[in-house]
């Protein structure tokens, strides 16, 4: 019997997924082929989606953007030698994988997403189990040796958020994961509900444990129904093996979870909009204090995590804080699974140490634009990021490198853009999304992003540019001073950058002259 | 001659009052029910009726006022059915970066509608969406809970008549 593996994520579907793997079980059917069709999540490559994979003895073979009419020819070369114009060999040893350091990501797109059994073969558990054998107080400073900082973007240290909570003395605590993943160009944390959720699973459960909280709750945004669907199997399946309940691994500690659904506000990623969300109410930004650690969710003490700093944690446990830490430099420890996105020819999910250039990457992996246009400039960090031209291209892929530019690294989405796009538009179009998305709880926020749209028309049409200017200028002050939270705070991030690194883009008047 | 059935005009399509009722009273013991709630009345009814929201209100103790805040406040949630297909466009700056929002464009240029409207058979529904998580193969679109990457005129055409055809 041959074993075949086929990623089922969701945008392995969006590429046509699910058309292979029908054409591949009837043509096998046809030919009397004895084959088994184990659909995984994706290893991230997403440029070689639908990308086929075969078991042999040099490991699994690849054969990547598989379309449907390759099906009959590709039957025919894992029957026979191999030989395919698609075939890109074992897929472990390709560059775009051998180069990366996959440690969060082990797992994703190599094994059958819900099965627990599976799961254990690759490692999984063992760090679930080590945490048991700790105890409460040594996880977290398990957690905090690592250097595990939030990747939800405002990268605070998760030991110590992890240390309030379990200082809290409360009835009933919460661990609630973030994957609201808002940020446009962001897709890791699909990628890995939908390729290893039993992974995020663990990691809830030893924050349960470090914690002492029993209850937890995944808020995932509803545009991702594959993510939502494989989730609440995962979590059956936990259930089912005991890693989930009354008694995990029958160690009489309880944890159990569940998945609620967002619907549709981008704000609802900001934790107080969206423990007020998950408790029923509008997503409504709370003023801090009180800290979610302390009164969070129903008021009570709540760990707010993120996907990936939820899943790094069974890593952490498994091989010490201290391993993890020898990743990355400075104060970015670890690894970062970047998302590079966009116009490029070769995007998809790259699990690197913290300190990469975002040349490295966009070269490297990228292998450039996928128009083949010029590269002109690049966000980094989602919506509320900054854009970046060429020359600031060998800034590090770090918390505090990426500061220091101007921007901020976020949850590590990079969107490469072409020498098509006008950086005036993309500086309207932050301010046109705050509006859209606004929690409308503060005025700076509500009422400067309509008026900062306003102001940039006028630049547009080259009216009174440099009073313009200053308003801009002023707007943008108002709205970084004056937010309550970084959604106001931030929405200047990818203006004044793009105002600052393009400004030639924002120089209507003399464009015009220029053209007549 | 004969007449139409007795329509009441107070009464939303498709409304049944017992199915509203089996859905809000298994949910109302749920910790945070309103959006799960919401979210079970959407996917029975395509929106969420307007009788629902005194249903609601009454079972998790909240005024109307407070429910309808709930259903305002997310772009999810629909007041008024969509058409039998709901077809979700990315614009946001990946797909953007693609040309992902001259697409758009351009199929509802074609479809003789605007963004959130439903085309005069009442197949399709397009919406506005800020990033599907398919930045990689944008542009990117989500139709029904299909996705869809690298979107382009002809895929968007081909996806649009296939929602008129009485695609499944
Ligand atoms: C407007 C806004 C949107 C946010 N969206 C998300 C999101 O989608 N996912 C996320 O994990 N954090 C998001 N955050 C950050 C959260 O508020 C919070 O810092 C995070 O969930 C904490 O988890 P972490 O420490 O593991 O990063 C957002 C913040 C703001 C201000
Ligand atoms: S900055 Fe914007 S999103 Fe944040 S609280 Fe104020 S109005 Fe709400
Ligand atoms: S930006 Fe369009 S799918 Fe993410």
């Amino acid at each position: 019997m041959i074993t075949l593996y086929l990623s089922r994520d969701a945008a392995s579907l969006a590429l046509g997924a699910d058309r292979v793997a029908a054409a591949l079980l009837r043509d096998a059917a046809t030919h009397g082929l004895d084959i088994q069709l184990i659909r995984t999540g994706t290893r991230g490559a997403v440029w070689l989606e639908p990308l086929l994979e075969v078991a042999t003895p040099r490991g699994r073979v690849g054969y990547g953007q598989l379309r449907l009419a390759d099906v009959p020819s590709i039957l025919d070369a894992i029957t026979g030698d191999g030989a395919h114009a698609l075939n890109i060999g074992p897929v472990e040893a390709h560059p775009w994988f051998a180069n990366q350091t996959r440690l969060t990501f082990a797992r994703c797109g190599v094994i059958d997403p819900v099965s627990v059994a599976d799961y254990e073969a690759h490692g999984g558990l063992a760090g679930l189990r080590r945490a048991l054998e700790l105890g409460s107080a040594a996880i977290v400073e398990e957690v905090k040796t690592s250097g595990l900082r939030g990747r939800g973007g405002a990268g605070f240290p998760t030991g110590i958020k992890w240390n309030t909570v379990r200082g809290a003395a409360a009835d009933q605590k919460y661990i609630v994961c973030n994957a609201d993943e808002g940020d446009s160009g962001t897709f890791a944390d699909r990628m890995l509900m939908e390729g290893d959720p039993l992974c995020l699973i663990e990691g809830m459960a030893i924050a349960g444990i470090a914690v002492g909280a029993t209850k937890g709750y995944v808020y995932i945004r509803s545009e991702y129904p594959h993510a939502v669907a494989t989730m609440r199997a995962a979590i059956v399946a936990a259930r089912r093996a005991g890693l989930l309940g009354h008694d995990i691994l029958g160690s009489g500690i309880a944890y159990d979870m569940d998945v609620r659904v967002g619907a549709g506000a981008y704000i609802c990623g900001e934790e107080t909009s969206l423990l007020d969300s998950l408790e029923g109410k509008r997503g409504m930004v709370r003023a801090k204090p009180p800290l979610p650690a302390l009164a969070g969710l129903f008021g009570k003490p709540t760990v707010v995590n993120n996907v990936l700093s939820l899943a790094s944690v069974p890593w952490i446990l498994a091989h010490g804080g201290k391993a993890y830490a020898d990743y990355g430099q400075g104060r970015s420890l670890g690894t970062l699974p970047v998302q590079l996105a966009g116009n490029v020819k070769r995007g998809g999910l790259i699990e690197v140490p913290f300190g990469l250039s975002l040349r490295r990457l966009i070269e490297d992996w990228g292998h450039g634009t996928a128009t083949g246009r010029k590269f002109r400039a690049v966000q980094v960090g989602g919506p509320l990021g900054g854009y970046f031209p060429d020359r600031l291209l060998d800034t590090a892929l770090d918390y505090e490198a990426m500061a220091a530019a101007g921007g901020l690294l976020g949850h590590g989405g990079v969107v490469v853009f072409d020498d098509n796009v006008d950086l005036l538009a993309q500086a309207r179009f932050a301010f046109e999304f705050c509006a859209t998305e606004s929690c409308g709880k503060c005025t700076p926020c509500r009422v400067g992003a309509v008026r900062g749209m306003e102001v940039i028309d006028k630049i547009a049409a080259g009216r009174d540019t440099d009073r313009n200017f200053s308003l801009l200028d002023d707007l943008c002050e108002t709205m970084t001073d004056g937010s309550l939270c970084a959604m106001g705070g931030l929405t200047p991030v990818p203006v004044q950058t793009a105002l600052r690194n393009f400004p030639e883009d924002f120089d209507r008047a003399g464009r015009k002259l220029a053209a007549d | 001659m004969q007449t139409a059935p007795a329509t009441n005009e107070a009464t939303p399509p498709g409304w049944d009052k017992a199915r509203a009722h089996a859905i809000i009273d298994g949910m109302k013991a749920t910790e945070g029910a309103a959006l799960p709630m919401l979210h079970a009345l959407q996917e029975a009814f395509g929106y969420v009726p307007h009788p629902a929201e005194a249903m609601m209100a009454e079972a998790l103790n909240l005024s109307r006022a407070e429910i309808r805040g709930i259903i305002s406040f997310y772009h999810d949630f629909r007041q008024a059915p969509a058409g039998r297909h709901v077809m979700k466009l990315c614009v946001a700056e990946a797909c953007q970066s693609m040309g992902g929002p001259g697409v758009a464009e351009r199929l509802l240029t074609r479809l003789g509608i605007g963004w959130g409207e439903t085309t005069t058979d009442g197949s399709l529904t397009v919406e506005k969406v800020y990033c599907l998580g398919l930045c990689a193969c944008a542009p990117a679109a989500l139709l029904d809970d299909v996705p869809v990457g690298r979107l382009d005129d002809d895929t968007a055409t081909l996806l649009a008549a296939e929602a008129a055809g009485g695609m499944t």
